[in-house]
């Protein structure tokens, strides 16, 4: 047993407290972290902070419920691509390797052109994204005599880019003026609407998916020799596929459905994980989801603070993911031989 | 028996690779699987471990059909032995070899200290335990072959199936795995191995069987098995079989002829 582990999720939690303590203080109204702490303690106890009213409303309207639902769209996706990457035993996957954020887009789109109410958005979303996987799934148990993984890769491939294509078709028919800027905000992805209801029916989806996670922990590693060596060590590979499938795509489809498309965590952090914490799943799945929204947060808080208008996340997660992963495959080979 | 197998058909779908095999493996027994490159044997093994579905004939382990056995049920079993291959993850050889115990354990339990002991006891039975810490994807062809027997054994299983376990091993290495089968078996283990040369079997194997064209032609004891005529019909080129005095005794070995070889004169240049 060595200590970087330890040391990997020790780094995880303190990277984690002060990327909330900064998400927290740092905005258009900045609150110090001393008061902070006093604003908190206060409401906890009910007593006195001495700050101004306009502190309070700022921590717990605004930018708590916005905190919050970064570090848990970016746990979800960080851990949905950790099972994913160790599921399709494939470095370049990430948690849209099946459909899920195309079929969310699609979901979103149809909501915003058919100018339903935001709750119904999130609804399509997430239903379309689950949809999406399905019919990958489906399509791939239907489809004997190839290798089962290539083959759910490949309808994923394919579906993907034939929601794609309704999706343009949708852009194409909205209106210019109100529906389509709407629509291609959501696709750039943004936290900026999040609010605690939001956060509270999120979360059981996320916990639905990670609690399987979780349990299957040793086993992901067996996954990760393939489909006939695990079956000869025992493990029911069909069944194990099936829930992870199923739990990473519950957990996407709900993040995505209340944050739109924000790529690259799902794809990056569970590499940077991987390289800090080791290939053991019991391991890598905490230290992915520690690091997943303690990255989101970080990227949102930017988002908010970097310009005088709010920057796209799914536009700051490429632009600080493309140069972290050239530097990861240029440095970092020994996280997969 | 351990392992009886019964006019066993195998292949895929659409394409039939053997068919006809029978043959029966009791404890403590070596059985030698000979045949070509591209003959079935790698096939036949995963049909006989459940992994692809047999096209017709039975496969039974001690007397349970195995069409009625899952996956973990046939690992506690049966372990097999893959040929060594690079590994996806940098796992260390002792969280590779304690993924045997999977069958023991339910999905969602993770390895306890019982299971830790076993691994490391198949680690000791190896001679591996130096390795322990290293990093699967990082030690040689020979080593990795050695941790996969270590993980079959840490299925605690009555029967090895091994897949080439020499393949691509120096030949220092070839001599090792073939110790530590020879002391397995003595162990009371039954094993069933697949080697690309006949030699092994005249090392290790109670019983050898020859697979051409994805029949069985030959089942028998290796001296009466392994002739030339059989090893003409196998592998297509000529092989004598001769006797040498090695170990104080007697024992049998080939002997490639080549075509230049037998020609008292040198070829005549082509053309």
């Amino acid at each position: 047993m060595s200590r970087r582990p330890i040391l990997a999720a020790a780094l995880a939690v303190v990277l984690l407290l002060a990327a909330v303590i900064a998400a927290l203080a740092i905005g258009r109204f900045p609150i110090a972290p001393a008061d902070l702490a006093a604003t908190v303690w206060a409401k906890l106890t009910g007593g006195a902070h001495g700050l101004p009213p306009a502190a309070e409303t700022v921590l717990f309207q605004i930018r708590g419920p916005r905190v919050l639902a970064a570090l848990m769209v970016g746990a979800a996706l960080a851990a949905a691509g950790a099972a994913y990457q160790n599921l399709f035993r494939n470095p370049l996957v990430s948690p849209d390797i099946l459909g899920v954020s195309s079929g969310a887009a699609l979901g979103a789109a149809l909501g915003i052109f058919l100018s339903l109410d935001l709750w119904w958005i999130q609804g399509f979303a997430f239903a379309f994204g689950l949809g999406a996987v399905a019919a990958v799934y489906l399509i791939g148990q239907a489809v004997k005599g190839h290798d089962p993984i290539l083959v759910l890769i490949l309808a994923g491939v394919v579906i993907g880019a034939l929601l794609g294509s309704v999706l343009a078709l949708l852009k194409y028919l909205a209106d210019p003026y109100n529906q389509l800027p709407a629509i291609t905000f959501w696709l750039l992805g943004s936290l900026a609407a999040t609010n605690t209801s939001d956060i509270v029916t999120t979360l059981l989806p996320v916990l639905l998916g990670l609690v399987p996670l979780w349990l299957l922990r040793w086993r992901m590693n067996l996954m990760s020799l393939g489909d006939e060596e695990a079956k000869s060590l025992g493990v029911n590979v069909l069944r194990v596929r099936l829930a992870v499938i199923a739990a990473a795509t519950l957990m996407t489809a709900a993040v995505v459905s209340i944050s739109g498309i924000v790529g690259w965590i799902g794809l990056l952090v569970p590499h940077f994980a991987r390289l800090l914490a080791g290939p053991s799943f019991a391991r890598l799945l905490p230290v992915s989801v520690l690091l997943g929204a303690a990255f989101l947060l970080l990227v949102d808080t930017l988002a908010r603070t970097v310009a005088r208008i709010e920057v796209p996340l799914g536009v700051l997660t490429a632009f600080i993911g493309t140069p972290f992963f050239i530097w990861l495959l240029a440095t970092a080979r020994r996280s997969w031989q | 028996m351990m392992l009886s197998v019964e006019n066993l058909a195998f292949g895929y779908t659409g394409k039939r690779v053997g068919a006809g095999v029978s043959l029966a493996l009791g404890a403590g027994e070596v059985m030698c699987l000979l045949g070509p490159n591209g003959g079935g044997k790698t096939t036949l093994f995963k049909t006989i471990l459940g992994l692809i579905p047999a096209l017709g004939g039975s496969v039974r382990y001690g007397g349970a059909p195995l069409t009625q056995m899952t996956h973990g049920e046939v690992a506690r079993i049966a372990g097999y032995v893959p040929q060594a291959h690079s590994g996806y993850f940098p796992f260390s050889v002792f969280d590779v070899v304690l993924m045997g115990r999977a069958a023991h354990l339910g999905p969602f339990a993770a390895p306890g200290k019982h299971d830790r002991d076993i691994a490391r006891q198949a680690l000791a039975t190896i001679g591996i335990e130096r390795l322990a810490e290293a990093v699967y994807t990082r030690i040689s062809g020979g080593e990795r072959q050695m941790t996969l027997i270590a993980r079959a054994l840490a299925q605690e299983p009555r029967i090895l199936v091994m897949d080439e376990p020499t393949a691509s091993l120096d030949f220092g290495n070839q001599v090792r795995v073939l110790e530590r089968i020879q002391s397995l078996a003595r162990a009371g283990l039954a094993i069933v191995l697949s080697t690309h040369d006949p030699d092994q079997a005249f090392l290790v194997a109670d019983r050898v069987a020859m697979l051409h064209e994805g029949r069985l032609v030959r089942l028998g004891p290796p001296a009466a098995t392994i002739t030339p005529e059989s090893l003409k019909l196998v592998y297509g080129v000529d092989i004598a079989v001769v006797e040498i005095a090695a170990d104080g005794g007697r024992r049998r070995v080939c002997v490639p002829a080549l075509d230049a070889m037998r020609r008292s004169t040198p070829p005549a240049p082509s053309r």
